[in-house]
């Protein structure tokens, strides 16, 4: 300790355990202009159309036929979000989005547990049972991922119809979840795979059969993967138009048909106010599911996921 | 009676056969190491006695009766695997009864053997704990418990502390050789790559390579009487030395290399084979160095290499026959290269394999 006590001034002039002079950081650097400047004019470029579709739907029709889209409004109006919600007309409905809403839910949460569920089982089943052929029916499953839907539209209203479930939720949901299950099948196998084999081998020596096994323990172990898929699923089958607009009637439409029904109604003056309300107020769902679970969704993709 | 009892046992993955023609007797309360560099079908030996994978051909009986096709949890076996495995969600006590309440033992029955299980492992103030909250050893433990728990008669050890520091490992080692003492008359069956672990525990070891059993002896065998080559160059570290030469069994009988030739009278040939071609093997531990090598029935000088020290000892690299040499000599003795040292050692201690066949003659 004398020892140091001696060199250390003499060395320094005052005894410091840090090294001396602050950490050069430049907050203007060039490279923190040019990343900075290019995420800002990616972020105004996205947020500039939101900009305007929630002034828009907040001013009354006089002031949009003003012409100036980037001003704020002056007197700010809640009617077109009203109007949008309640009382917008389609065809011979004028209850607005309502129904379309109150429809797309119950098509969405059926759809996303069904497909979920058969999903998660399938996938475990192809990860851990190695059943005789299971390698051909996965192929037959990712290849189905790649054939376009507008080849099976037709056949499906075939199918639906000598079904008789054709125009009713019930058979939307059935499409929503056979579609679903290609990448949710491969999503769930992935995740499967990648937890350890002895797990699985333990478990059936401590006497679990299938089910059990699934249950007990790979379910407990799977939450990330489980929200991934469920976030795929609920944003996907929200914002789905084709099969809504094929599978179903004017009852049943979903909130996007219906979205589309208003706005690109041909009769009368364009309510862009109330277009720009009901345009936000579908998109919120997705939105909203985005929001909650983000932070697990990242998690689950960062589990290896998603990794071939 | 046997425990375990392998019949004619085959096993391909479609083109690649990995067990070929397989039997193998294990007696009641048998510690058996099945030993092996990777890839020569321990671990999938294992796996078949357990039911996790199935055999293509052949039988397999646990207890006299025939589990060929039984369902792994019908076999009255415990396993414990490399990776612990254990379920990470459930403490260490549902890790515990996890196959108990599957098999809808009573809660009281549950409860007494995971108290049980727990005293004999050292685990009791764990049982609340989840596995990521354990260290690698108390991991392993827990592992060993579950199988415990089950009151079976076969434990099977896949690889069970290969993934343990080199301190662990010994202590570990140890607790598995009192376990089996304790348990007495459950039979094991232990895989591993470790020829420490398989001499220190084994009752007999079984070597395999390429889906075969190439010996099947007690430690001491397997050391001393390697039945070929390549037992012979698998057990023991350092390795036995392998001189290459000719074995002349007319006359005298006598092995030959270059400039050196050893007399075999008190070698014990086990073939009746003429001669010819031959690896003589002996091994580092068994050269004797310096003065008490004179009295060995086979001495010589030879140059000293390279000198590589170990702490407790020293192994010394030389030249004998023409070819390359260690020996291993107390660390506490001073040998540098380039010295020349008197060495010695006892035919008798040899094995000496066909070159051809690379089988003990």
């Amino acid at each position: 300790m004398a020892d140091t006590a001696a060199t250390v001034p003499a060395v320094g002039g005052a005894a410091r355990a840090e090294p001396r002079g602050r950490k050069p950081r430049r907050a203007l650097s060039r490279r923190n202009i040019i990343i900075y400047g290019t995420l800002i004019v990616a972020a105004v470029y996205y947020l500039l159309p939101l900009y305007v579709m929630i002034v828009t739907s907040l001013k009354g029709m006089p002031e949009i036929r003003l012409g100036n889209i980037f001003s704020p409004p002056l007197e700010i109006t809640f009617e077109p979000w009203v109007k949008a919600w309640a009382t917008a007309c389609t065809g011979l409905n004028c209850d607005g989005l309502s129904r379309g809403f109150w429809n797309s839910v119950r098509i969405t949460i059926p759809s996303v547990i069904l497909s979920i569920a058969v999903a998660s089982v399938n996938g475990y089943a192809l990860a851990n049972w190695r059943f005789k052929g299971a390698n051909i029916f996965f192929t037959i499953l990712i290849i189905g991922a790649f054939i376009p839907y507008q080849v099976m539209l037709y056949p499906i209203v075939i199918i639906l119809r000598e079904i008789g479930l054709y125009g009713s939720l019930t058979g939307l949901v059935i499409v929503h979840t056979i579609f679903g299950m290609p990448i949710l099948t491969l999503l769930f196998r992935n995740y499967f795979s990648a937890i350890p084999e002895e797990l699985f081998k333990a478990a059936r020596v401590d006497g679990a059969g299938f089910w059990t096994i699934y249950l007990k323990i790979m379910l407990p172990m799977s939450l990330p993967i489980f929200v991934v898929a469920m976030i795929i699923q609920v944003t996907g089958i929200w914002n789905d138009f084709l099969f809504g607009v094929v599978y179903t009637g004017p009852e049943t439409y979903p909130m996007t048909v219906q979205l589309n029904n208003i706005v690109n109604s041909t009769q009368g003056v364009k309510e862009y106010n109330v277009n720009m309300a009901a345009t936000i107020i579908t998109g919120l769902v997705p939105l909203v599911v985005y929001f909650v679970s983000g932070k697990l969704f990242v998690r689950g993709i960062a589990a290896g996921a998603v990794k071939g | 009676m046997a425990s375990v009892s392998i019949k004619n046992l085959f096993l391909s993955f479609g083109e690649v056969k990995v067990l070929q023609d397989l039997n193998l007797d294990i007696a009641e309360g048998e510690f058996l190491v099945l030993l092996g560099s990777s890839g020569c079908g321990k671990s999938t030996l294992l796996n078949c006695i357990a039911g996790l994978l199935d055999i293509t051909d052949g039988q397999i009986f646990i207890n006299e009766n025939n589990v060929t096709w039984e369902e792994p949890k019908d076999r009255g076996i415990g396993m414990v695997f490399q990776s612990y495995a254990l379920y990470p969600q459930m403490t260490v006590a549902g890790n515990l009864s996890f196959g108990l309440k599957n098999a809808g033992v009573a809660r009281a029955e549950i409860e007494k053997r995971i108290k049980r299980a727990a005293e004999i492992l050292h685990i009791e103030p764990l049982l609340e704990r989840k596995p990521a909250q354990l260290s690698g050893g108390q991991r392993q433990r827990v592992a060993i418990g579950r199988a415990l728990v089950r009151d079976v008669d076969v434990f099977l050890f896949d690889e069970p502390l290969s993934n343990l520091d080199a301190k662990l490992r010994a202590e570990l080692r140890v607790e598995i050789k009192r376990l089996h003492q304790q348990l007495a008359g459950t039979t094991m069956i232990y895989v591993t790559h470790d020829q420490i672990e398989a001499l220190t525990l084994a009752d007999r070891i079984a070597i395999m390579r390429d889906g075969a059993i190439q010996q099947l002896s007690d430690p001491h065998t397997i050391y001393n009487k390697p039945v070929n080559k390549y037992v012979a160059g698998f057990i023991g570290s350092p390795s036995i030395n392998f001189l290459e030469g000719d074995v002349t069994r007319e006359g005298a009988p006598r092995f030959a290399a270059g400039d050196m030739t050893v007399s075999l009278e008190q070698y014990e040939f086990e073939s009746d084979s003429s001669g010819g071609r031959a690896v003589f093997g002996i091994r580092p531990e068994h050269v004797a160095f310096g003065d008490p090598a004179k009295q060995s029935p086979y001495t010589c000088e030879v140059p000293v290499e390279v000198v590589e020290p170990m702490g407790s000892d020293t192994l010394v690299w030389t030249r004998l026959g023409g070819q390359e040499f260690r020996f291993r000599v107390d660390g506490q003795i001073t040998v540098s290269a380039g010295q020349t040292v008197r060495i010695g050692f006892d035919p008798a201690r040899a094995s000496i394999f066909d070159s051809q066949t690379e089988l003990r003659l």
